[in-house]
């Protein structure tokens, strides 16, 4: 494999500007993100933290509000924002898929199966429609869809929501893309076709090859999914790394928040953590660290000026002073009340 | 003991329901179907159902009576006109000139106005701009004074009536049509289509037109009622479908003079022919739009 990433994004912003022009939201803002071939990389994040927009920026659908204001996003050692519109779209669902966030109503309720899953491949392809719809059989039989030559006939609503996701999932592989971008596509799931789905999700990108960004909130889904770990909070990458070393010692109290939040089975807690406060508004952010207001460990320069990404080990960035602090200075001044 | 489940008696019936079962479920307006289906068969039909050419009459038999009033013959059912033309015949073929007039007008408007809405709606900015604010000046100006101006201009036959009219009414088809794509395009499949990799050309019309056809079709039999009684206007103020052609509001036009002398069969059968075919259309239209819209149909 070589050693360049097949997706690097570096610095990459994005601002949602309102009609006059007066508020600006940075909804991404400096991310710096790496993913190599066959790889999946987890971003995790609460609502309304950026996540969707950057999936957005990396395919180029942005709404026409927001404004993709820095940054480069090398594709296979390409500029994907020096590309044309035209370049572009035959990027997308060719190259680069994508599975929405509510793949039950992903299917036009007005074509059969075969049509929506043959539509991709006639458009990127040019395939006939003989062939598409042949490829079609094949890809319905690879996401296990029982007695696909039948399926192919019929009408999304003659489907379960687990079955027609994975219909989803088998356009997004159809024209055998490198990446697969998967926003939140579990959440309207009950929890066994949830794992079924994680499993056959897994299953195509190790047949494929496929590299695999996973956007999601659910830790759980994270630790079985993924490699690569992205943090996001207000727009930014606050943490990054392999997933275990993020797992085992966290280095930003808001990943070190974020895990303690999950319950566990054999916990003996009365109650669950939570992290006090409100995410910040993103068109007015605060001087320094976004996240010192809600920061059990704060000190007094985490609020003047915002803390750069930082390197803390090979592979892993944290977007926090006290992991500057760590390596280069002695204990910095604490002021808050510390860890609890 | 044993215990017979409830469940035993229950047998699913899987049968599709019959083809016809619509009619039999009781709210199948069947009266104005079989008006208009009845309209239409004799627009086609004309030719071997006059009982009279409807253009050439005798100047020997003027203004006779239908047949049950005195001085009328059963030679001529429902009397004849100034010029001695048998009116049943007239009638028979001017359903011709309003079917004809009255669908593939609709058909333009549809097709025009569907068009220029997708556009607008799927398209958005400036085009979305300039489609709808032409749309508002359109429907500024009323539609049958715009009608009387573009055929002063283009000059009277039954084709330029059809462009005319479809001409003035895309307008109604293009804002419903647009209102529709601004929802349908947030819609996840569009999505879908986008992130597919598909160009607008395909989302437009691989994903979109299909979805808007339904309300397209209702628009348009609500429609036809609207471009049947513009048609007939339009030939009582002569400007429409010229004379020697039969159509019903040249005839309505024809016979006013004659209303005031006694001679009301000139006027009333037009008339009663225009309310029956308009009435019909506009119950059917009732009818679809109910039938196609999910919210009404309480699915």
């Amino acid at each position: 494999m070589s050693s360049r990433p097949l997706l690097e994004l570096q610095n990459l912003s994005t601002h949602y500007v309102s009609a006059q022009g007066t508020r600006v939201v940075r909804a991404v803002d400096e991310v710096s993100l790496c993913i190599n071939a066959g790889e999946t990389l987890g971003i995790v994040g609460e609502s309304g933290s950026g996540k969707s927009t950057l999936a957005l920026t990396i395919l180029r659908i942005l709404p026409p509000a927001a404004q993709i204001v820095s940054g480069k996003m090398l594709f296979e050692g390409e500029d994907l924002l020096l590309k044309s519109d035209e370049e572009m779209r035959r990027v997308r669902g060719k190259r680069i898929a994508m599975i929405l966030q509510d793949p039950m109503a992903s299917l036009n309720p007005l074509f059969t199966i075969g049509d929506q899953v043959a539509e991709t491949l006639r458009v990127h392809e040019g395939a006939s429609r003989a062939n598409a719809w042949e490829r079609a059989r094949g890809l319905l039989k690879a996401v296990r869809i029982p007695s696909p030559e039948t399926r192919v006939t019929q009408y999304p609503h003659e489907m379960s929501g687990g079955m027609r996701q994975r219909i989803v999932g088998a356009i997004g592989i159809s024209c055998e893309p490198r990446l697969l971008i998967a926003d939140e596509p579990t959440t309207s799931l009950d929890l066994t076709i949830q794992a079924q789905y994680l499993a056959l999700l897994r299953d195509l990108q190790r047949e494929h090859g496929l590299a695999l960004i996973f956007i999601t909130h659910n830790l759980g889904i994270v630790a079985k999914m993924c490699d690569q770990l992205a943090v996001m909070y207000a727009g930014r990458v606050v943490e990054s790394g392999p997933v275990s070393q993020i797992f085992n010692s966290p280095t930003h109290p808001y990943t070190e928040a974020l895990l303690s939040s999950i319950p566990r089975m054999t916990d003996n807690r009365q109650r669950l953590t939570a992290i006090d406060g409100q995410p910040p508004d993103l068109s007015s952010l605060p001087p320094g660290c976004s996240f010192a207001p809600r920061c059990p460990e704060v000190f007094d320069r985490c609020r003047m000026q915002a803390p750069p990404a930082f390197t803390t080990a090979v592979g892993r960035n944290a977007r926090c002073w006290l992991a500057h602090a760590s390596r280069d200075n002695p204990a910095p001044l604490r002021v808050g009340t510390g860890a609890v | 003991m044993t215990i017979t489940s409830p469940l035993d008696s229950v047998s699913l019936s899987l049968e599709r329901p019959a083809r016809f079962a619509f009619i039999r479920r009781g709210d199948f307006p069947i009266i104005p179907s079989a008006i208009f289906l009845s309209i239409a068969l004799v627009a086609i039909f004309a030719n071997f159902l006059a009982p009279h050419n409807p253009e050439i009459g005798s100047l020997t038999a003027r203004f006779k009576p239908p047949f049950w009033q005195a001085g009328g013959t059963t030679k001529y059912l429902l009397g004849t006109d100034q010029l001695g033309r048998d009116v049943l015949s007239r009638l028979i073929f001017g359903a011709r000139v309003s079917m004809v007039v009255g669908l593939t007008a609709v058909m333009v408007a549809g097709f025009i106005g569907t068009a220029l809405g997708i556009i607008s709606g799927y398209i958005g900015g400036w085009v979305d701009q300039v489609i709808m604010r032409l749309t508002d000046t359109w429907l500024a100006i009323p539609g049958l004074t715009f009608a009387i101006f573009l055929a002063a201009i283009v000059g009277p036959s039954m084709w330029n009536i059809v462009i005319i009219l479809g001409a003035v009414y895309w307008t109604r088809y293009a804002r419903v049509v647009r209102g529709e794509v601004l929802s349908l395009k947030e819609r996840e499949f569009v999505r879908l289509a986008i992130v597919a990799g598909c160009s607008k050309w395909t989302i437009m019309m691989r994903h979109i037109l299909p979805n808007v056809v339904n309300s397209a079709i209702v628009l348009a039999t609500l429609m036809l009622g609207v471009v049947i009684i513009a048609e007939a206007s339009l030939s009582f103020l002569g400007v429409g479908v010229p004379p020697p052609e039969p159509a019903w509001g040249l005839m309505l036009s024809d016979g006013k003079q004659g209303l005031m002398v006694g001679y009301w069969w000139l006027t009333v059968f037009p008339g009663l022919c225009i309310m029956l075919m308009v009435l019909s259309a506009n119950l059917l239209g009732d009818w679809l739009r109910v039938k196609l819209d999910p919210q009404l149909r309480q699915l």
